[in-house]
């Protein structure tokens, strides 16, 4: 009898002791770790990421779903090596819930096996590389950007449908990035029945493209190339220097004339048609308002690396509301992350396939001069489209990651 | 016939710009035996403040002076006040001048932001001039001509006065020089003004070519060294050959072995490294 007693007064001052919230609730802040390049050649476009997540935290005042929010920015130099470190010590040192970042690929695919190991979940709102998100895709990562072939799929067939181009030359960054975008691009542009008759890749770093420029075969319907940054604004200026652009039209994948590099562009940019997943003129009124306070506090449109990290920050904090702020239950917020279902995305509507890629609208862009500056004017949209396009996830996963040699160049 | 006169072309402009980048540096080891990594520096620091100067002003011209004679000060600030102190200890001076790259990469970083820039050019100079199939960018037309000039000149100062061969004393024999009453210091001061001058014109002139962006420092350093090893450190006539050289090697190695385009640029080097190791213009 006493020791039933004894049981129930333990039972009792048990009840009495129980947390009247959810565990998490006593746990402070939620921690966002960001990985981004802050130094090195890459600080630029870094600096976008950080101006995004940072407007739309402060949006927000920096809470999301009743809880505070912190944000811990490291610089990962663009390098896989200090990469790995800053996530560690974002991770082990500071405690983060969550990653954001990187910019890199490197540094996306170097990080990857340590935020498995880690079970922390991350948002990569930048890393393209096709395997983050098929072959070697991770369950704690989530990308809200793009896979590199993404848009060049539904391009490809475009180009060849409305344009009517048959015979193309290829010229872009000898890395995965190039090769990989070039790629998806190749593939349905023959599968429509174009052809690819040249793929050039100069080393990274090309400060004169002369040689390439003089090489490029002259007997084709426009040349498609893949740059970005400085490579792209050098690569435009000399094509048009050499006297092509009166010859061929340049068309090409998204990052050649994305704002970042837009904006230091000048007219040789006119007329070339790219596809991505954003452009800062977008006309969607999620859009306008993001581009319009953007532009308002940093004095520039917004560029696909401001508006993805943006993103990054509206899918969590969806993924947070519906959980009801607990991002401690791993799992379960991974799950909620993975049903995010956003219909008012700057970019426009977006959803997760069941690899962690969105799906989203593709857009065709061509810039052109409006109010004496250059803009990707969206001369065509692809709703809903997703990382494998038209083909069968099996199908797709069965074929080897798209690279230098794959599709295989059969009319060079 | 086409391909073999623009690529021709093409190599003597992208050598022309590499001259004014290795005329300096040679001049700089001839006399002062330092392997100055913040060469690369120079070039990037002349960019952007040519950027800024035709944003403000719209002289190109005025760029190119503004751009040189700004980091050349900057030049003579780092030889008198940090170089100058570890004379002789040849590994402290690269690891100085290595640490001075990296602090005038973020400086730029700070003040210019990290978006990739080309500097304007004159009307005059855009566009190209074309005869039959062949197409010659003007501003291609404009950079070999400034080097052939800057060649020029460098060459009437060294040969042909009093100046000229007192530095030449200096890069033959310094003991010697300092003994005749050469002042060995203020020679060495003047020899690395110059050498960045002429970097940071190369800046000015390469900003509307190759453009101005973080980088681009680390990019062109190596190419500028293997003009000087190839050439002969300290020898003008070694840096114009070796310029060509290099320009040409990189045009027609990327041109007709993509694959390849750093093995045709780098083992003609070795050969011509075994073979002369002084470089073809170097003196033991």
């Amino acid at each position: 009898m006493r020791r039933t007693l004894g049981i129930v007064a333990l039972v009792v001052a048990g009840l009495l002791f129980l947390p009247s919230t959810p565990a998490w609730a006593q746990k402070g802040p939620i921690k966002v770790g960001m990985l981004v390049p802050q130094t090195g050649p890459l600080a630029a476009n870094g600096k976008d990421m950080i101006n995004a997540l940072e407007l739309f935290f402060e949006e927000q005042k920096y809470r999301l779903a009743g809880r505070d929010i912190k944000l811990i920015i490291e610089d990962d130099e663009g390098k896989p090596a200090t990469g790995l470190t800053k996530a560690r010590g974002l991770v082990e040192g500071q405690g983060v819930h969550l990653i954001t970042g990187p910019l890199s690929a490197a540094v996306g695919y170097a990080v990857a096996p340590y935020i498995d190991s880690k079970k922390v979940p991350a948002l990569y709102p930048i890393v393209s590389g096709e395997d983050i998100t098929q072959r070697k895709r991770s369950p704690y990562i989530v990308r809200v950007g793009w896979s590199s072939g993404q848009p060049s799929h539904p391009f490809g067939k475009w180009v060849y449908d409305n344009l009517k181009y048959r015979k193309i030359a290829m010229i872009g960054y000898d890395f995965a990035f190039g090769w990989e975008v070039a790629a998806g691009f190749h593939r349905t542009f023959e599968e429509a029945g174009g052809q690819v008759v040249q793929k050039l890749w100069p080393p990274l770093g090309t400060a004169d493209f002369g040689p390439y420029l003089a090489q490029l075969r002259r007997d084709v319907d426009a040349i498609y190339a893949v740059f970005s940054g400085a490579d792209a604004l050098r690569f435009a200026k000399q094509f048009a220097e050499a006297g092509l652009k009166e010859r061929l039209p340049l068309i090409g994948g998204g990052t050649f004339t994305d704002e970042h590099v837009l904006r230091s562009m000048g007219d040789e940019a006119l007329g070339i048609v790219t596809a991505l997943h954003y452009s800062a003129v977008v006309g969607t009124p999620a859009n306008r308002k993001f581009a319009q306070a953007y532009e308002a506090k940093y004095k520039q449109a917004p560029s696909y690396y401001a508006e993805g990290t943006y993103v990054a920050g509206v899918a969590l904090k969806a993924a947070l509301e519906a959980t009801g702020g607990d991002i401690e239950s791993v799992d379960k917020f991974l799950a909620a992350l993975r049903r995010v279902d956003l219909s008012d995305a700057p970019r426009g509507p977006m959803r997760f396939d069941d690899y962690g890629n969105p799906v989203q609208n593709i857009y065709v862009r061509k810039v052109e001069k409006v109010g004496g500056r250059l803009q990707n004017t969206v001369i065509h949209t692809f709703p809903n489209i997703s990382q494998f396009w038209t083909y069968k996830a099996e199908d797709f996963l069965k074929n080897p990651v798209y690279s230098r040699d794959y599709p295989p160049c059969k009319s060079c | 016939m086409e391909f073999w006169v623009i690529q021709t072309f093409n190599g003597l402009s992208y050598g022309a710009l590499l001259f004014l980048l290795a005329s300096g540096l040679s001049l700089i080891f001839g006399v002062m035996r330092i392997v100055n990594l913040a060469h690369g520096s120079y070039f990037l620091l002349g960019g952007y403040v040519g950027l800024s100067v035709v944003w403000r002003t719209g002289s190109f011209a005025l760029a190119m002076l503004a751009g040189g004679l700004a980091v050349a000060l900057i030049g003579v600030g780092m030889e008198r006040l940090f170089l100058r102190r570890l004379q002789k200890q040849e590994l402290a001076q690269v690891l100085m001048t290595m640490g001075f790259a990296l602090i005038f990469q973020d400086l730029a970083l700070l003040i210019w932001g990290g978006d990739p820039y080309s500097i304007p050019t004159p009307a005059w100079l855009t566009g190209s001039l074309r005869a039959g199939e062949l197409v010659f960018p003007r501003y291609r037309l404009f950079v070999i001509a400034v080097a052939a000039a800057i060649a020029l000149v460098l060459w009437l100062f060294l040969e042909r006065t009093r100046a000229g061969a007192v530095i030449r004393a200096a890069v033959d024999d310094e003991e010697m020089a300092r003994g005749v009453g050469i002042n060995v210091a203020a020679v060495s001061m003047g020899v690395f003004a110059l050498g960045a001058f002429l970097a940071a014109l190369g800046g000015v002139v390469g900003g509307g070519f190759i453009g101005v962006y973080p980088g681009s420092d680390f990019e062109i350093l190596p190419y500028a060294f293997v003009v000087v090893i190839v050439g002969g450190l300290g020898s003008l006539e070694g840096a114009i050959v070796g310029s060509l050289l290099v320009g040409l090697l990189d045009n027609f190695g990327k041109a007709l072995f993509p694959e390849l385009s750093y093995f045709t640029l780098f083992a003609p080097m070795a050969v011509i490294l075994a073979l002369r190791p002084t470089g073809l213009f170097g003196r033991a």
